[in-house]
């Protein structure tokens, strides 16, 4: 079953990490990245461009309102994720703890949700054609 | 035949955590094994007054629901082959042979053990942990967990659905954790364990005050977690605990139904065997040095149970265990016991 790791973090106020904070925390996704990959259960892991550059879209009044910032205005933003293949949810936890930066202390948390399947269609008018975006 | 209802009534009581331990771990679900095991349980009020009580009950009873846990799966395969979470089940299914004989429990000692700690996997809400626990090994009624809790029943209900839901929709697995995360684990299993056995000791519900089914089952869940980890001290001073308090069981209560203090108590009627054990237990847990507050709770009971009455009870020790309780669990009612300790050691 695959799962997705939803990396969340306080985005940084102060100064920047410093070059060698930034390249052990590089190191380790990759190092992660490749161990996953060794196993065969790596389906995909990218890291968000920070929420200030988001933009939000609500309905109100039956009419489209495009906003600026994140759907929820919180500590924690939404920074990257993982897919990963796992056997169960304890593995995905496992995988989880090994993420380098959100377990540390206050910075931020690591959500674990469990990918729901897409639904098979009765007459799939393009096979497949959903399915392999999501599974990579 | 009444007698085979009885017998029924009473497989049901005493071995219904066992079983649905088992059914869960080969149907992967805990809503198909809990319609499994109703179903047998079922057949079992037909066939038997007409057949004859088979010679093991439970066996029989696992026996049944297995098949009617097999047809089931069948079904579903036919009827929605590609749907990811009926071939999860199925291939768990299949992967156990249908024959079962009598020694199918046997072969699976640590089903409840695997059990409980799924019940009590950090995934879930404690509320829903202690729920899932008292439903499925307690073999309690949800009306029950409802008044163990002072809880609604339609919210205990809810809580049971959504723990099923979440165990197998984020598959919550059926194992014994691995070494490097058991320790965390156990914290959980333990408050639940004895959280069942409060709930036997001091019942919400049935005919008599002491449940006794809920208090031999924790100590029996509580004995198996003390094999499993023998170097976990507090794990021993649980079981040491309940075998402690569970000596009182006979006294506890008088004809009247009304809780009798300890120096009310009839202390010749105590059990002596779970007092020497218990006793026993407390004292080589404190000779490792790891103390904590279970086995500060059954030090303090062993003292009581030891004594030959109020008057001989050695209140300075117990004063100076609920001293070192105070340091790792400061609650009102420690901080209280303490008082009074004190108060008792000083011959007020």
């Amino acid at each position: 079953m695959r799962y997705m790791l939803l990396i969340y973090r306080s985005e940084p106020q102060g100064p920047p990490p410093s070059a060698e904070e930034a390249r052990r925390m590089t190191d380790a996704h990759w190092a992660l990245m490749d161990e996953t990959k060794k196993l065969g259960i790596f389906r995909g892991a990218e890291p968000l461009e920070p929420a200030t550059t988001a933009t939000t879209l609500r309905m109100q009044d039956g009419k489209t309102v495009t906003l600026d910032g994140p759907f929820a205005e919180t500590k924690e933003q939404l920074a990257g994720y993982y897919i990963l293949d796992c056997n169960n949810l304890d593995e995905a936890i496992g995988w989880a703890a090994k993420l380098p930066m959100p377990c540390n202390g206050a910075q931020g948390c690591v959500e674990i949700r469990p990918i729901r399947p897409l639904p098979v269609r009765e007459e799939a008018p393009a096979a497949g054609q959903y399915a392999a975006t999501v599974n990579g | 035949m009444a007698d085979a209802r009885t017998l029924v009534e009473s497989v049901l009581r005493e071995q219904s955590g066992r079983i649905i331990a088992t059914l869960i771990r080969l149907s992967g679900s805990f809503d198909r094994a809990e319609e499994a095991m109703q179903e047998a349980f079922t057949s079992a009020l037909i066939h038997w007054p007409e057949k004859g009580i088979p010679q093991n009950p439970g066996a029989w009873i696992t026996a049944v629901a297995h098949r009617k846990l097999i047809d089931s799966v069948r079904r579903e395969t036919t009827r929605v082959e590609k749907q990811d979470s009926i071939s999860y089940e199925t291939s768990i299914a299949q992967s156990s042979t249908p024959d079962i004989d009598d020694d199918l429990a046997m072969q699976y000692p640590d089903d409840r053990l695997r059990l409980i700690f799924t019940c009590c996997h950090p995934a879930l809400n404690l509320e829903a942990q202690v729920a899932l626990t008292l439903r499925t090994l307690g073999g309690l009624a949800t009306p029950e967990i409802a008044r163990a809790f002072l809880a609604p029943e339609t919210t205990v209900a809810q809580r049971l659905v959504r723990a099923k839901k979440k165990i197998q929709t984020a598959r919550i697995p059926y194992e014994i954790p691995p070494p490097e995360r058991l320790a965390e684990r156990l914290t959980a299993a333990m408050a639940v364990i004895y959280l069942i056995f409060n709930e036997g000791y001091s019942a919400t519900s049935g005919a008599s005050l002491i449940r006794r089914d809920l208090c031999r089952e924790a100590i029996r869940l509580g004995r198996i977690l003390s094999q499993l980890v023998p170097e976990e001290t507090e794990v021993t001073g649980l079981l040491a605990l309940m075998l402690l308090q569970d000596s009182r069981r006979e006294t506890r209560v008088n004809a009247a139904g009304d809780l009798m203090t300890l120096e009310e108590q009839d202390r010749s009627r105590w059990d002596r065997a779970e007092i020497e054990e218990g006793t026993r237990l407390v004292e080589a847990a404190l000779r490792r040095r790891r103390v904590g507050p279970y086995q500060l709770q059954a030090a303090i009971a062993a003292v009581h149970a030891n004594a030959s009455s109020s008057d001989a009870t050695d209140w300075n020790e117990i004063a100076a265990l609920y001293g070192e309780l105070a340091a790792v669990s400061p609650t009102p009612v420690v901080a209280f016991n303490r008082a009074v300790a004190i108060a008792m050691s000083q011959g007020w």
